[in-house]
């Protein structure tokens, strides 16, 4: 069992509560403690993400990390190194986000290979629709690294295909756009999660534009657990270096409103 | 996703609709002012010594390039489909130019992105837009350019998917947009080989077409990829040369990558990240190709040939000078490397330039290129 479905399988109840950061944002060393104090302080899950010159699902927060971070030098093959530092240090579902031309582009065989390698169990590539999976799929499943589908209130009838094949958990998007904290939505969960549950099989987790610990309890009612990222990708960009305890501070909030 | 396939159904719906066909070919000659005519450059010709050089003249369409020709297929597509906003990304500004015309001829809300670069060279073509009616938003992030434009767009039409249209303006992005760009395009090549047919009674022996994302050379090009006496030549951005950072030379300098929705060929660093490309035209500096093109160059059915700056600008001037017709700067990279290729030809020969657009809006910057200042 892939540590995604172990630690899944294992909540007993309790909402998942999965959170992001860019990695290199302020540096890559700080992106390493970052997400062990986000584990430490209550994430089940977290996502790293590899900022792309090109990131045309994120809003202005993530675009902003994801430029500074470039501008630093971050390089796929830095991430995998404190990928594998980080993996020394805890064993909780290590994922990539990243868009599909940093697998293909790469080369796919060889990226999968340095996932297994450094300890990384799943990935999420937003550019990359359910019908052109087979771009990655068969490198992923040799080197036994789960993709994360994605559903959105758009995907109507491609909701059953999806939600049926999907492994892991059911990356749920909240509302049509880009990433980015919103102070409402306008998307009928009742109907959009009524519509995913009748078909997956697996958790479902919400994301996009949540912000606060108000907004995830309220999000977690529809669904096994949420998804934070520009919330905390914003923190990381006021605190630089010192985010970590700020971070910490903030993703214990979240924990203790989804627990409460 | 299901916003591509709500196009690609309509598109299948509406392709081959004998009103919808009606509507586009009244528009096309009555306000866009098809056919295009195939103008013998004979001073040029003369000058060059070799093959006999016509030029398709797509700049004296309406709005004053081929951009037209898609667009208002678009636009009656997303009439049809019920859509109240249009979007559409600019690099030059003459598909932003050519959507904000359409937009105003049939009442409809438009936007238009375009990089901060951009605006500041093409600052004419954001006037014209405005004058239509459009708003143009200023895209500042990455090298603030045609695929910056592109992302912004993107974002846009996955924040207002439900009443918005996305009218790209090239053969590139997801399916069907490559197909549907590529079919409101080739009555470029359709009506060129007719018109070289009555004037010569045979085909040409070579067509040549600038090549940014690649959709003047796709229209020029398709009619024509079964005739295989017919050589296919696409001229790219070399930019400050290909050797150097500072080009947009897709083919001779990419590689395979998936990248707006399409596998196609990518400049590209070795992690795949997108590389920041350079061309003195702004319709040219875009650092991908239209997945056709791709493909017509892994089946070596097209050749594509690099153009630097300095030749594109000699090419505007000699045209100029020669034939009395200002090119785009675009089409001026298509007329430089027809003036390397016509030489080498036999008199008995033809070629056909395809002349993408009017240069009225760069004269400005190659001023600034001569160092000449035209500052009102």
């Amino acid at each position: 069992m892939n540590r995604i479905e172990r630690t899944l399988s294992e909540l007993g109840g309790k909402k998942a509560l999965i959170t992001f950061v860019t990695a290199g944002d302020p540096n890559l060393e700080t992106t390493g403690e970052l997400v062990l104090s986000m584990l430490e302080n209550g994430a089940d899950i977290v996502e790293i993400g590899v900022p792309f010159s090109d990131p045309v699902a994120e809003g202005p927060v993530i675009q902003d990390a994801s430029k500074r971070a470039l501008d630093g030098g971050t390089t796929l093959a830095g991430i995998f190194e404190t990928v594998k530092k980080i993996r020394s240090k805890t064993q909780a579902p290590l994922l990539l986000m990243l868009y599909a031309n940093s697998i293909y582009g790469f080369g796919a065989e060889k990226f999968f290979s340095l996932c297994a390698d450094s300890g990384i169990d799943g990935v999420i590539v937003p550019d990359l629709p359910f019908e052109e999976r087979g771009e990655i799929l068969p490198f992923a499943k040799k080197h036994g690294v789960i993709s994360i589908s994605l559903v959105a209130p758009t995907s109507r009838e491609r909701i059953e295909m999806i939600a049926k094949e999907a492994e892991g958990f059911l990356y749920c998007v909240s509302s049509t756009g880009v990433t980015g904290m919103r102070s409402s939505f306008s998307t009928d969960f009742e109907s959009f999660f009524g519509a995913i549950k009748e078909y997956a099989k697996i958790p479902c987790a919400v994301g996009f534009g949540i912000s606060g610990p108000c907004q995830a309890k309220e999000m977690s009612k529809y669904c096994d657990g949420v998804i934070v990222g520009s919330a905390i990708v914003k923190i990381v960009g006021d605190e630089k270096e010192n985010s970590p305890k700020a971070v910490g501070e903030f993703v214990k909030s979240l924990r203790d409103a989804l627990d409460e | 996703m299901n916003a591509v396939l709500e196009l690609e159904g309509a598109y299948e719906k509406y392709k081959d609709d004998k009103d919808f066909k009606e509507e586009l070919s009244q528009l096309y000659k009555n306000y866009a002012g098809r056919p295009s005519m195939l103008y013998f450059a004979e001073k040029m010709t003369k000058d060059l010594g070799g093959a006999k050089i016509y030029i398709k003249r797509e700049d004296l369409n309406h709005t004053g390039s081929h951009k037209i020709n898609n667009v208002l297929g678009q636009i009656l597509l997303a009439k049809k489909m019920g859509k109240k906003r249009i979007i559409a990304e600019t690099g030059a500004g003459q598909h932003g130019v050519a959507t904000a015309t359409a937009c105003a001829l049939f009442g409809l809300e438009c936007e238009v992105f375009m990089g901060k670069t951009d605006m500041e060279r093409q600052a004419l073509n954001v006037y014209r837009m405005e004058l239509l009616g459009a708003k143009v938003t200023g895209v500042s992030s990455g090298t603030a350019t045609l695929k910056d434009a592109i992302n912004e767009a993107f974002r846009d039409w996955a924040s207002n998917v439900e009443n918005t249209y996305y009218l790209i303006g090239s053969v590139m992005g997801p399916h069907p947009y490559p197909m549907i760009v590529r079919d409101f395009q080739k009555i470029i090549g359709e009506e060129a080989k007719r018109q070289h047919m009555e004037l010569e009674g045979r085909l040409p022996d070579c067509v040549v077409a600038c090549v940014g994302g690649g959709s003047n050379a796709m229209g020029m090009f398709y009619d024509f990829i079964p005739d295989k006496s017919v050589r296919l030549i696409g001229a790219e951005a070399a930019g400050k040369g290909i050797d150097t950072k500072l080009h947009a030379a897709t083919v001779a300098g990419g590689r395979k990558g998936i990248f707006h929705g399409m596998k196609s060929l990518f400049l590209q660093n070795e992690e795949g990240q997108i590389d920041e490309v350079y061309s003195i035209s702004a319709g040219l500096d875009y650092p991908g190709i239209g997945p056709e093109h791709a493909w017509l160059n892994e089946t070596k059915r097209a050749e594509y040939v690099s153009i630097t700056d300095e030749e594109a600008v000699c090419a505007f001037e000699y045209l100029s000078r020669t034939e009395g017709i200002i090119p785009a700067i675009e089409s001026a990279h298509a007329v430089a490397a027809a003036m390397k290729i016509a030489p080498k030809m036999a008199k008995s020969q033809s070629m056909i330039i395809n002349l993408s657009g009017r240069g009225d809006k760069d004269v400005y910057q190659i001023a600034r290129y001569r160092g000449v200042n035209i500052n009102e």
